[in-house]
C-alpha cells in the first residue's frame, strides 16, 4: 500500500519537473524562465522525494533533510541568478514594465560580456 | 557574541540533522551526535547566529506552525499559477520590477521573507536594500508601491514580525 | 504496479532533464544557460535518490545530497560572476 501511494507522489513531482522543462522553453526571457524554473522544481523535488520516503520509511529522514535543503538553497539561488539577469537586462532582451529597481539605480547597466 | 539561547538553538539544530540522517535511531548513536553537537556548539564563534532571531514563546511556535501551513498553501498555488502560465497558449505575462517595503529587521526574518516571496505565485525577489525589496513580477497588477507592499508581502509578514521580528 | 509507476516518474523527470538540456544548448544568453543548469541540477539530484530506490543501495541517497549541495554552489558562483562581483 506505501508503495503505491509513494510511487504515485513521485509521479506528480515528476509532473511538475516536466512543467518547469516545457515553461523554460516557452518563456521570453531569463527571468520569466526562472520564475517557471525555480517554482516547478521546488514543488516537484519535494513530492518525488516526498513519494521515495512513502515508498522506504526507512530513507524519510535523509529526504527530509534533503527537502529542506531544497526549499532553503533554490529560492537563493534563483535570487542569485535574478540579480545577474537585471545586471543585463537590455542585452538579454528582457520586457521590464515598470523597472523599480533600474529607476533606483538610474539605468545603469554592468560593463562586461554576459 | 553568542547568547546561550542561540547555542541552544544550534545545539538542537545540529543534533536534529544528525537524528534524521541516522534513521533507525539506536542510543549510542543519537548519544555520540549529542556530544558532538554539544562540543559545536560550545565552540567560541564570536559571529551571532542567525537562529538565534528565533522567538521562543507558545505564541511565537504556534505562529510558526500556521506559517508552515500558510507557505505550504502558497507554495502549491504558485505551481498551479505557473502550470496555468506556461500551457495556456498566449503565455499571459507582462512582467516588470516592483518595489515593495518591509517592517522585518533580523536576516533571519529577511532570508524567510525573500524565500518566501520567491515561491510565492508569480514573484521572485531580484535585491534588498535597507527596507526596500525589489520583485519581479510576472504580471505587475500594482506598480504603486504600497498596493504591491500588500498583495505581495502583506500575507507572511503578519506570521514572521511574531516568528522573528 | 508500484515498480511501474515509479518506472514512469523516474521517465517523466529524465525527460523534463533533456528538455532543460535543449535550453541549455539553445541559451541564447549565458544567464538562460545558467537558469537550465539549476532546474537540471535540481532534476537530477532527484534522479540519483531515484537511482538509489532502482538499486536498493542508500549511500546514493548522500551522493544525491552532496550533488546538490555543489550544485547549488556552482549555480551560485555562476551567477555571482556573471553579475560582475565574484
Amino acid at each position: 500500500m506505501n508503495e503505491i501511494v509513494g510511487a504515485f507522489v513521485s509521479l506528480a513531482g515528476s509532473l511538475f519537473f516536466l512543467l518547469s522543462a516545457v515553461g523554460l522553453l516557452r518563456m521570453p526571457d531569463a527571468f520569466n524562465r526562472m520564475q517557471a524554473g525555480t517554482k516547478a522544481t521546488t514543488l516537484g523535488s519535494i513530492l518525488f522525494l516526498l513519494g521515495i520516503g512513502i515508498m522506504k520509511p526507512d530513507w524519510l529522514g535523509r529526504m527530509v533533510i534533503l527537502i529542506v535543503f531544497i526549499v532553503l538553497t533554490n529560492p537563493v539561488s534563483s535570487n542569485a541568478l535574478a540579480r545577474a539577469a537585471h545586471a543585463h537586462r537590455k542585452r538579454i532582451g528582457a520586457r521590464l514594465e515598470p523597472d523599480a529597481l533600474a529607476a533606483e539605480d538610474g539605468g545603469k547597466e554592468a560593463g562586461h560580456a554576459g | 557574541m553568542r547568547t546561550v539561547k542561540q547555542r541552544i538553538l544550534s545545539f538542537l539544530g545540529l543534533w536534529g540533522v544528525w537524528l534524521l540522517l541516522t534513521a533507525p535511531w539506536n542510543s549510542e548513536e543519537a548519544a555520540a551526535g549529542a556530544v558532538v553537537a554539544l562540543l559545536v556548539a560550545a565552540l567560541p564563534f564570536s559571529r551571532a547566529s542567525p537562529l538565534g532571531d528565533l522567538k521562543l514563546g507558545p505564541r511565537a511556535l504556534a505562529t510558526l506552525v500556521a506559517y508552515f501551513f500558510v507557505f505550504t498553501k502558497a507554495l502549491v498555488l504558485s505551481n498551479l499559477d505557473v502550470a496555468f502560465r506556461v500551457l495556456h497558449p498566449r503565455l499571459p505575462i507582462a512582467p516588470g520590477i516592483v518595489k515593495v517595503k518591509t517592517r522585518l529587521k533580523t536576516p533571519l526574518g529577511r532570508l524567510l521573507l525573500a524565500n518566501s516571496i520567491t515561491l510565492t505565485p508569480g514573484t521572485i525577489t531580484v535585491e534588498m536594500r535597507g527596507e526596500d525589496v525589489f520583485v519581479h513580477w510576472i504580471k505587475v497588477a500594482d506598480a504603486d508601491p504600497e498596493g504591491a507592499t500588500a498583495a505581495i508581502v502583506g500575507g507572511f509578514e503578519k506570521y514572521l514580525e511574531v516568528i522573528c521580528g | 504496479m508500484a515498480e511501474i509507476v515509479f518506472a514512469a516518474a523516474a521517465g517523466l523527470a529524465v525527460l523534463g532533464l533533456l528538455l532543460s538540456a535543449v535550453r541549455f544548448a539553445r541559451g541564447p544568453w549565458a544567464i538562460d544557460r545558467t537558469v537550465a543548469l539549476d532546474v537540471m541540477t535540481i532534476i537530477a539530484t532527484s534522479l540519483i535518490v531515484a537511482f538509489a530506490v532502482f538499486s536498493g543501495r542508500r549511500i546514493y541517497v548522500d551522493v544525491g545530497m552532496v550533488y546538490g549541495l555543489v550544485g547549488f554552489a556552482g549555480v551560485v558562483a555562476i551567477a555571482r560572476y556573471l553579475e560582475g562581483g565574484l
